[in-house]
């Protein structure tokens, strides 16, 4: 079955910085895809291709089949798009803003308002639907947003950045509805920064840095790649981290990696549960005192740290 | 016509109505637009107007032709800040997502931007009035000369959209526009007769379509005196075919250019 979001070596530039480097991406229908990366990788310059915002300098790329610049105004039908910086207006009501909507996408004027207050019920914003939106708080309007773009039912969804600048509390609601939309089929290209994020939601993962994908697959193929779990201890002294970190470095299968600050010692192990039985004993004989330990899966910022070579927050301080 | 021909139609006015929703919301906005130019028309009537001599004719007569076309001209400003605004919100980006005709947004907007410019020369019409300002035509001509302010005001409108589509940020936009609006609206005969204008500035004066609006309103509301005839100047001489040769122009030059703007504006 063809792919509902096709890319082919897609490239962008804006003078001398180069957006997308020959991105090439396909998304099976009804599936989610997250696009992951820091600040500037791309993800962004991306939806607006897919969305016909905005024309690749070259390359290609398909959304349900239709061209993005052949068919735009054909695929416009079919697409929703909510962005990083909620576009509602400011001073039309939640139920103003979906009704202008509605009939822009060409719903009769019974219609668009039957289904603005049906979308407004489902994203929980039915007893501020009739204040203007200035006084709503960040995550109803990430809410009004989004149900924006699924006014007029679309086959394909790009949310780009849905959770950015959200306290973690709003976050967990925009998942959950975000979720939810998952849950009833819809094909999803989902960008951000948060690898969290994208574990947690999408069904595979591509990787973007520079403008290229890196790397593509499930959360748990990309944390394979990186290798087994992570013994992640803490220690009371400064001389016990470094004693711990000799006493453990036999049964490391990868780079160890301390941190003075907070005397926390990572270690890549095979062999899970043995694995940290074997290290309490090494560090008990070494008469290190261990103020906490635990085993944990590889996360995505593992995963980054290992295919960029830098975390992704890092890159972003760095902007 | 079909409904598929009438759509563009349709969604420019769906995004008119959104902006008027906005007048509605905020009224502060339209109490602003309206106190400048009740100003300008008290300043002038009651403060400057006594060292300005217009011979023929009171200058309180005299002066309405010209703040008309001043405050319409300001009016369509709103174009240019509303559209810059939009696109710094990211509306725009919304409303380039959608399926409608990339000019839809355009004529919602100027159109939204006539209603404001219909309610400011209402409120104008009544101040002028009161300082003794009268219509000596009929009421046929009164309404061609205030239908001629509005057709001048929408056509600058298309002016601002391009403007404003280029600086794409409102702040930026009101320092920009005030670089056209104020030597079109001052280096005119709006507050002063052209003749008293030194050389270039007189020509610049006589062919700047503020004149030829402003000649045709005074001409179209009777406030010019058959004692004192226009200055010899073809543009002035024939200000209300010259008004209609500039809206036209206006129109035709920038309807395409504000429309190619608007489909590569790309917020951020």
């Amino acid at each position: 079955m063809e792919p509902a979001i096709e890319a082919e070596g897609l490239v962008k530039r804006y003078g001398s910085v180069v957006a997308l480097d020959g991105l090439d991406l396909a998304v099976p229908e009804g599936s989610v895809m997250g696009l992951l990366g820091p600040n500037g990788a791309g993800k962004t310059t991306a939806v607006r291709v897919f969305t016909t915002l905005l024309r690749a300098d070259s390359g290609r790329a398909r959304v349900a089949g239709l061209d993005v610049v052949a068919d735009a105004s054909k695929l416009r039908e079919i697409i929703g798009l909510s962005g990083q910086y909620a576009a509602v207006d400011e001073y039309l009501t939640g139920f103003e803003n979906l009704d202008m909507v509605g009939r822009l996408y060409g719903l009769s004027a019974r219609d668009s308002r039957a289904r603005a207050r049906e979308l407004l019920e489902r994203f929980d914003l039915v007893d501020a639907a009739d204040r203007p939106v200035k006084g709503y708080s960040g995550g109803m309007r990430r809410r009004l947003d989004l149900a924006g773009a699924l006014v007029a039912k679309p086959r394909v969804l790009f949310l780009d950045e849905p959770t950015t600048g959200l306290d973690p509390r709003s976050r967990i609601g925009m998942w959950g509805v975000i979720a939810e939309l998952v849950a009833a089929g819809s094909t999803l290209l989902l960008t951000t920064q948060y690898l969290e994020e994208a574990d947690r939601l999408a069904d595979r993962i591509a990787v973007i840095d520079h403008g290229k994908v890196i790397a593509l697959g499930s959360a748990d193929e990309l944390k394979s790649q990186v290798g087994g779990e992570r013994l992640e201890l803490t220690v009371s002294t400064p001389a016990d981290l470094a004693s711990a970190r000799e006493a453990l470095a036999p049964l490391a299968s990868g780079e160890i990696t301390a941190d003075e600050q907070t005397r926390q010692l990572t270690v890549p192990v095979s062999g899970g549960s043995s694995a940290l039985m074997e290290s309490l004993r090494r560090l008990d004989a070494e008469a290190v005192k261990v103020l906490d330990v635990g085993l944990r899966r590889p996360s995505l910022d593992d995963v980054f740290l290992t295919l960029t070579g830098h975390a992704a927050e890092e890159e972003e301080a760095a902007r | 016509m079909t409904t598929a021909t009438l759509k563009p139609v349709r969604d420019g006015m769906v995004v008119a109505r959104r902006n008027l929703i906005k007048i509605k919301r905020v009224p502060d906005l339209l109490v602003f637009s309206t106190a400048s130019p009740i100003m300008f028309i008290l300043l002038f009537a009651y403060v400057f107007g006594s060292a300005i001599d217009v011979p023929g004719v009171s200058y309180r007569e005299f002066l309405m032709g010209g703040i008309f076309t001043q405050t319409v001209l300001f009016g369509a400003t709103i174009t240019g800040s509303g559209l810059a605004d939009d696109i710094q919100k990211g509306i725009v980006d919304r409303f380039r997502s959608l399926p409608i005709a990339r000019s839809a947004v355009l004529v919602g907007r100027t159109t939204s931007d006539l209603v404001n410019n219909v309610l400011v020369i209402i409120v104008m019409s009544l101040t002028g009035l009161i300082v003794g300002w009268r219509i000596h035509s009929s009421p046929l001509e009164a309404l061609a000369g205030f239908g001629l302010l509005l057709l001048f005001a929408y056509a600058f409108s298309w002016v601002m959209a391009v403007v404003g589509l280029s600086v794409r940020s409102p702040e930026v936009f009101n320092n920009a526009s005030f670089i056209f609006v104020f030597p079109l609206t001052f280096l005119a005969n709006t507050f002063v007769t052209t003749a008293d204008l030194p050389g270039p500035l007189r020509v610049f004066a006589e062919w700047n379509p503020v004149s030829a609006v402003t000649q045709a309103a005074r001409e179209l509301f009777g406030n010019t005196s058959p004692a004192v005839p226009p200055p010899d100047a073809w543009p002035l001489r024939n200000a209300v075919l010259t008004s209609l040769l500039w809206i036209a122009a206006l129109l035709i030059v920038f309807v395409p250019l504000a429309v190619d703007r608007y489909k590569k504006a790309v917020s951020r």
